[in-house]
């Protein structure tokens, strides 16, 4: 048994700790909002938090995420209002949308780090995989939404 | 570029539902002007019992919500919010009660087309659908209306429709119409109502927020990677690495020994595992020694292919243009002759959702959940496979996770219900990235070979292409094209619009054993790159500026005017710094004109940095601007990964690429600026938009490469192209 904490919540789950967290959100606890785009951490998709930091869950065992915070793109906010993802509602980011849950969870970590990005530190800190190409409103939205959560704090 | 975005109600009130209206209300028919079967005398069932219909398309709650039914696929390119769009236009709802949903491919069996075709290709979804939508919506109004009149015993020219209601401003009494919905059912209208032209657009035209961005902010919207049912079971597949290759052996009993495992599906060309979650499917299937039997391409590789079709660009030919006599015009003396050979490679769709189908198969009834852009050709396949009528064959269509074409030839769903029907249990089966590339059905690789004459005063007099390409419908097995002439294989070199006097177009259309389909643009994709590159030759050839000679050659107002605009816009002329150049491209295609204008810097290692792209559409008329700006950027960048390093390579018969590390996408830092501009010049045409901006990208790119180096790329991608300078 592994006991793995969720979106707040201790999950006990009778699993092989070496399942890649992406399908333990997925298959076991129903959460399909991670998706599934590579299995080599290439794309992204798959981000979820892990004590705060985006990671790849595609890559990441159960196992080594015994004992740490799990946020999932369910759990980023109760009510869709997250600074990033009012901002992508407002700059209209999403094309077919499947990448998007990882784009959100990488941006979200990523201003935590730097609340003020240029786009070159963007440009470095931002490396998911959109197909459809979204990613000229995601530059916009991510300055977007520095400015929202930098305006909330004040 | 500044656009409005119609915002009304940011809050979440949008919902694209998978499931149907609960029975509860009215039933309303209405008398559409096309052959419309009345409704509620069909066989009762789930999805064709819809009592709150006004019609097929459109269903109004007491709470006033109104549902609008979608016969095409949502896959990012905005179609669904344009639809519905159409539908409000008319309706004069409240935009902020509107949802949507799709429409059922079982019912459009059953009712014999009510929904035709359901098909989402070939740019079309919004233009196809503008009129019949708009009759939806205007069609309801009007008996909403009548309703009102006869309860209100007023004469209906005195009655108003809008948001939502029904007013008779004269006595001030005014219904939702949700409450009218029920009479309205009742009334069968003497004519229908004319719809509106362009002209009287309140809402078509404007920029509005897409109605799916809110379920795609937070992990609810469902995916058909992402469809769970009671007693489901998961299935990994991997087929044999050679195309037209089998299976020869597989030891099972490796796998079995894992936990969850249920069953090792042993197909023609593939090997399935099953177990009770995804991961353990997968885990397993990799850890088989599987044998596969080389079949008779086990030696074909790539450089054998390339010759292959640059040598055919010499052989014979089928006939797609011929326009005065190029032959003699070339051999004409004192004609500067210009002669290019172009090639490009084949292509992967990687739309980031892997290709997964979910199937459940009883005796007498078979649903699939799968993301598909012709939902009614995966019933039919269904079907057939499972010798279940069609008409109890039920396709949950979901959002497409990217669609790009890919999306129609349900290789997915076959090896789903191949799997289903051994196992006997609802079955997931999901495509691995590496199954996803590797059994891609493939933008095809191509050749050409071009000739051209020019006069003393470098005006062109012949224009001869040869054009080596595979059929796609013969190799999806949809037609035989017996006359040796595809439409795809020719288009945009055929159909140019370039005013050269004497043309010849010949192709010979060549299939291998490697799958072919369509791919984002399709023949305009390989064939916008070939003649617009050479066009470029051409003008150097002529000592003339690009955008100069290609301008001489139109006399099309609207071709000039996206000419015009995209080098004005684009800078054309102004001087660039060392390394760095400025390259066009234009094409017709799928009904739009589209125009690029890029800016590349090459460093003298010959490292390439695309920096900007500018580009002009025009579609005629637009639906929503904001999701065209969309289609815009997002086509573009989808045809600089192509550009830059697209390729899916063959050895021992069989894909070399697989996954992101091999075949590299763009990403964010990479991504140039893009300055859009629409310029819709109206009238009674409508052009696509989904997938335009693909085709100019490549060209534009190459051609500023020229000019920043004057070295000419005929050969893609560019990684495989030496630009080194030192």
């Amino acid at each position: 048994m592994i006991t793995l904490k969720v979106n707040g919540k201790q999950r006990q789950l009778d699993i092989e700790p070496e399942t890649p967290l992406l399908w333990v959100v997925r298959d076991e606890l129903g959460l399909t909002g991670t998706k599934f785009g590579c299995g080599i951490a290439q794309c992204g998709a798959c981000t979820v938090h892990v004590n705060g930091v985006a990671t790849r869950s595609c890559v990441t065992t159960a196992g080594s995420a015994v004992g740490k915070d799990i946020l999932t793109i369910e759990g980023l906010s109760p009510d869709g209002k997250h600074p990033v993802q009012q901002a992508w509602l407002a700059e209209d980011v999403p094309q077919c949308g499947y990448c998007q849950s990882g784009q959100i969870m990488a941006a979200a970590a990523f201003l935590k780090t730097k609340p003020a990005p240029t786009d070159d530190e963007i440009d470095k800190g931002l490396t998911n995989l959109c197909r459809c190409c979204t990613y000229p409103r995601i530059r916009k939205a991510v300055h977007r939404a520095a400015k929202l959560a930098a305006s909330r704090k004040a | 570029m500044t656009r409005t975005v119609q915002t009304e109600g940011l809050n979440r009130r949008t919902l694209l539902a998978t499931s149907l209206s609960a029975a509860g209300g009215m039933m309303i028919g209405v008398a559409l002007p096309a052959k419309a079967a009345p409704i509620f005398a069909e066989a009762a069932s789930p999805e064709t019992l819809s009592p709150r219909e006004v019609n097929a398309w459109i269903v109004i709650e007491p709470d006033n919500t109104v549902l609008v039914r979608l016969a095409h696929a949502e896959m990012g390119q905005g179609t669904a919010t344009a639809l519905v769009m159409m539908v409000a236009e008319e309706l004069e709802c409240d935009w902020s009660q509107v949802k949507c949903e799709y429409a059922s491919a079982n019912r459009n069996i059953r009712e014999k087309g009510v929904y035709k075709g359901m098909n989402t290709v070939g740019s079309a979804g919004v233009r196809t659908s503008v009129q019949f939508m708009q009759q939806a919506g205007a069609s309801a109004r009007a008996r909403l209306v009548e309703a009102a009149a006869k309860r209100w015993n007023a004469p209906a020219a005195e009655c108003v429709a809008a948001g939502g209601k029904v007013s008779h401003p004269a006595s001030k009494r005014s219904l939702t119409y949700g409450a009218l919905a029920g009479e309205a059912a009742t009334i069968t209208l003497v004519k229908e109502p004319a719809i509106k032209t362009p002209a009287q657009y309140k809402l078509l035209g404007k920029s509005t927020a897409r109605l799916d961005t809110p379920p795609k902010l937070d992990g609810s919207a469902k995916f058909g990677i992402d469809t769970r049912l009671p007693g489901m079971v998961y299935a990994a597949v991997v087929s044999c690495p050679e195309f037209g290759a089998k299976l020869k052996s597989v030891d099972e009993a490796p796998a079995m020994a894992r936990r969850g495992i249920i069953a090792v599906v042993k197909l023609d060309d593939a090997v399935a595992v099953v177990a009770d979650r995804y991961w353990r499917a997968k885990a397993a299937l990799d850890q088989l020694h599987i044998e596969w039997a080389p079949g008779p391409n086990a030696t074909v590789d790539s450089a054998q292919l390339d010759k292959a079709y640059v040598d055919a660009t010499h052989g014979p030919m089928v006939s797609a243009r011929k326009t005065g006599d190029a032959a003699a015009a070339l051999a004409a003396p004192g004609a500067k002759l210009i002669e290019a050979v172009y090639e490009v490679p084949n292509l992967a769709h990687v739309p980031m959702e892997p290709l997964n189908a979910t199937v459940h198969i009883q005796p007498d009834r078979v649903d699939v959940w799968i993301g598909s852009q012709s939902p009614m050709q995966a019933l039919n396949m269904a079907a057939q496979q499972t010798g279940v009528a069609p008409e109890n064959v039920y396709v949950h269509n979901q959002f497409l996770g990217g669609g790009f074409g890919r999306r129609s030839a349900h290789d997915e769903l076959t090896h789903a219900i191949s799997v289903a029907k051994v196992v006997k249990k609802p079955v997931k089966l999901v495509w691995s990235r590496e199954q996803d590339v590797r059994r891609d059905r493939y933008r095809p690789q191509a050749a050409v070979a071009f000739k051209a004459a020019l006069d003393e005063a470098g005006k062109p007099t012949a224009f001869d292409s040869r054009i080596a390409v595979g059929s796609l419908l013969r190799s999806l097995g949809a037609s035989p094209v017996a006359n040796g002439l595809e439409p795809m294989a020719v288009e945009c070199i055929a159909t140019t619009a370039y005013k050269f006097p004497n043309i010849d177009v010949g192709v010979m259309l060549k299939n291998t054993h490697v799958p072919v389909g369509f791919w984002r643009s399709v023949g305009a994709s390989q064939n916008t790159f070939f003649i617009e590159s050479f066009i470029d030759e051409m003008a150097h050839a002529a000592g003339q500026d690009p955008y100069k000679f290609r301008r001489a050659l139109l006399d099309r107002p609207d071709f000039l005017a996206v000419l015009d605009l995209m080098a004005a816009k684009g800078d054309w002329g102004k001087p660039m710094g060392p390394g760095r150049g400025r390259g066009m491209a234009i094409v017709e295609t799928y009904g739009s004109i589209t125009g690029q204008v890029a800016e590349v810097t090459v460093s003298p290692e010959g490292e390439i940095k695309v920096d900007r792209v500018v580009a002009v559409m025009d579609c005629y008329n637009a639906a929503n601007p904001n999701t065209i700006e969309q289609q815009i950027e997002g086509g573009i960048v989808y045809g600089l990964s192509a550009v830059l390093w697209g390729e899916v390579t063959i050895k021992d018969g069989g894909p070399v690429q697989g996954n992101f590390n091999t075949y590299r996408l763009m990403k964010l830092s990479e991504t140039p600026k893009i300055e859009t501009y629409l310029i819709p010049s109206g009238g009674a045409k409508w052009g696509g938009v989904g997938e335009p901006s693909v085709a100019p990208v490549a060209p534009a790119v190459c051609n500023a490469i020229f000019a920043a180096t004057g070295k000419r790329v005929r050969k893609l991608p560019l990684k495989n192209v030496d630009l080194k300078r030192v």
